[in-house]
């Protein structure tokens, strides 16, 4: 079980050619995704790890049953190949660069709601339902199977939470980044909307940073909704300076607005532990469930 | 990148929306002579990239040229909130009947754009807010059909006018919105946009964000980005690196791999009692090159004592981490103490050579930030 992606899903890599795209492609079926066709225009006909490339998401899927793709072309040209993929039916796309124009991604997430895409960041780490479907670039070996949804705004965060998760014997249903730009595909509402209709998700943990108020109204959707899963939270930047962008484009105090401050009150407000470190995460959770 | 409110009001005019005439001044003279040339009562604004900048006295009014002279010398010779002046923007003072607001931004949770109109204007947008949120109007914008001419008429006609004046309002809105998208802005905003006592509407001021991932839109200002701005010198040497810098003001000098694990990072230090002097984020692949990179920046501030690494190698392996990291300090030797943690992908190895080079290793971030604090003290 999980959300969105698990062993039902096969997947084309767009820019499988490239050598993010071929070096993760590797890994990815090595972890048993099912990773049916690749796409990179001019390149069709050639075979990167034993899968078939394609010019076009067209032929891909004229050859192939596909449901999702993973998207490894660079900023500059990531809108076109995610137009494409949203056109030929593919009902989850990973966007995994970073940079792509907020004007861009506007466009492309509308576009995707009028076709009932599912869209994964710009800017993300992927998905991974653990050993059943990896389709991003996170390191795998973090992850065990478990009750524990994650849902993050940052990368390696993810990695250092989940691998105290995982220590501390907590396996998760499935993990998710919804991406570092300010405009992204999922927010943490309609993931934990997802988590509270999954039955192998019995606990969610959220991890937020500065910059936005999806966050607060997380927090407010928490408390409204009665929500019936216990939820932890952490947020990162609590002593970022307003005014500058820390590292990511969605991540910056503008103002008053956006501060963890904020978010961490809001939190608490409805309820949901927060936690001060990394690691105390794991801690708050196995107390939750009851785990010793 | 913020554009300085000459830049954004010259594009507001190219776009058709009244502003008040002036010109920029670098000098004394120069706003003397403008002044003349506009032969009326002036205001003098100081071109600086911060909020708030009429309550911190960068904005000034002249009667006559020798007065604009004058004011010009003061604005020019003084800091507004730690930015020194280099130019101001000289304009005729307009005759304000009533001030309202008008802007276009990105709605984070809706993933549109947002039109943002106020009879309550002047104040900042968040002042306006907290303060009269029944004074906000909040148009989102339907990004497949954007933003129409009824969109704009809807909300002027909201804002309480009508008939021509409610056509020329609903005008105004739709060219800043043009110019908002065809500039990528982030946030582009008419405040205050004042009626004059003749009945126009006039943007006296305004305020354009681009979207920094969309600044290869936009070469002549990217261009401009590096002359002057919102950056330090060394933020913008990082970014031609690759490398996300912004410089705090501690002295334990932080590098870390990915956004979120770095600010993290920043949080755990302060929590021990620690000033983090920096946020660096080397991203993805931590090869030596950028390690070396990231270390010379860092280290390039004279307040660092201590540096603190935090490497959590996913698809990194440690071990080229560590490799990178020995690489360095044999190119640029390391003076400063250096608290070092790395954990992921080939731990053992990398912990093993940087111990045998002599540097300490630890595994966990809380620890080894403690560590970082009380080595701070040591020194």
């Amino acid at each position: 079980m999980g959300i969105i992606v698990g062993k039902e899903t096969k997947a084309i890599v767009q820019g499988i050619t490239g050598t993010q795209g071929s070096f993760h492609t590797r890994l990815m079926l090595e972890y048993g995704t099912k990773i049916v066709a690749g796409v990179t225009p001019g390149k069709g006909g050639m075979e990167v790890h034993g899968v078939p490339v394609y010019d076009t998401v067209k032929e891909a899927m004229e050859n192939h049953e596909a449901n999702a793709s993973i998207i490894f072309v660079p900023a500059r040209f990531a809108t076109e190949a995610v137009l494409e993929a949203i056109e030929n039916g593919l009902k989850t796309v990973v966007i995994i660069a970073e940079h792509i124009p907020v004007k861009d991604a506007i466009q492309i997430i509308a576009r995707a709601r009028e076709k009932g895409t599912t869209i994964i960041g710009p800017n993300t780490p992927g998905i991974i339902t653990p050993n059943e479907c990896k389709l991003g670039i996170m390191p795998a070996h973090i992850f065990k199977p478990g009750v524990v949804g994650i849902a993050s705004r940052s990368g390696t965060l993810t990695y250092e939470i989940a691998a105290g998760l995982t220590n501390a014997g907590l396996g998760q249903s499935t993990c998710l980044g919804l991406g570092g730009d300010p405009v992204v595909g999922l927010n943490f509402i309609e993931v934990m909307e997802m988590f509270r209709k999954d039955e192998a998700t019995k606990a969610v943990v959220l991890i937020g940073e500065i910059g936005g108020n999806l966050e607060e109204l997380a927090a407010e959707y928490i408390s409204r909704t009665n929500y019936p899963k216990p939820v932890v939270a952490f947020v990162a930047g609590r002593t970022a300076p307003p005014g500058k962008r820390m590292g990511h484009a969605g991540a910056i105090i503008m103002g008053r607005a956006g501060t963890a401050q904020s978010k961490i009150e809001a939190f608490q407000k409805a309820g949901v532990a927060v936690a001060e470190k990394p690691r105390e995460v794991a801690k708050i959770l196995a107390e939750k469930l009851n785990i010793k | 990148m913020k554009l300085f409110e000459y830049e954004a009001k010259n594009i507001l005019s190219k776009y058709g929306v009244p502003v008040p005439r002036g010109e920029l001044a670098t000098s004394p003279e120069q706003a003397s002579e403008i002044a003349s040339k506009l032969n009326v009562s002036c205001v003098i604004k100081a071109q600086v990239l911060v909020a708030g900048r009429g309550k911190a006295g960068g904005i000034l009014f002249a009667e006559n040229p020798q007065e604009a002279k004058e004011k010009a010398e003061k604005l020019l010779n003084s800091e507004i909130k730690g930015i020194k002046v280099r130019s101001v923007w000289i304009e005729e003072k307009l005759s304000i009947k009533k001030e309202l607001y008008f802007g276009v931004t990105v709605d984070r949770f809706q993933r549109t754009y947002v039109a943002i109109a106020s009879s309550a204007g002047g104040m900042d947008i968040e002042e306006i807010a907290a303060k009269a949120p029944e004074k906000l109007i909040k148009f989102p914008i339907n990004p497949l059909e954007g933003f129409r001419t009824y969109h704009a008429t809807y909300m002027a006609k909201k804002l309480g006018y009508k008939g021509k004046q409610m056509l020329q309002l609903a005008s105004t809105f739709s060219k800043l919105y043009r110019a908002a998208m065809d500039y990528d802005a982030e946030l582009m905003e008419m405040n205050p946009l004042v009626e004059t006592v003749d009945g126009r509407f006039v943007a006296a001021d305004a305020r354009l964000i681009i979207d920094d991932n969309a600044l290869f839109r936009h070469p002549d200002y990217k261009a401009r980005l590096a002359e002057e701005g919102e950056f330090a010198p060394e933020e913008i040497e990082a970014r031609e690196k690759g490398l996300a810098y912004v410089k705090l003001d501690g002295n334990i000098g932080i590098i870390g791999n990915g956004a979120g694990l770095v600010m993290a990072t920043l949080d755990a230090i302060n929590s021990y009692g620690g000033k983090p002097a920096n946020f660096l984020d080397v991203g993805g692949g931590a090869s030596a090159d950028r390690i070396a990179a990231a270390l010379d920046i860092v280290l390039s501030n004279p307040n660092v004592k201590v540096v603190f690494m935090n490497i959590l190698g996913g698809i990194t392996r440690c071990d080229e981490v560590a490799r990178g990291i020995l690489e360095a300090k044999n190119r640029i030797g390391f003076t400063k103490p250096m608290i070092i943690r790395l954990v992921g992908t080939n731990e053992e190895e990398g912990r093993k050579i940087l111990t045998e080079a002599g540097i300490y290793v630890m595994n966990s971030m809380e620890e080894a930030a403690k560590k970082a604090v009380e080595v701070l003290h040591q020194t």
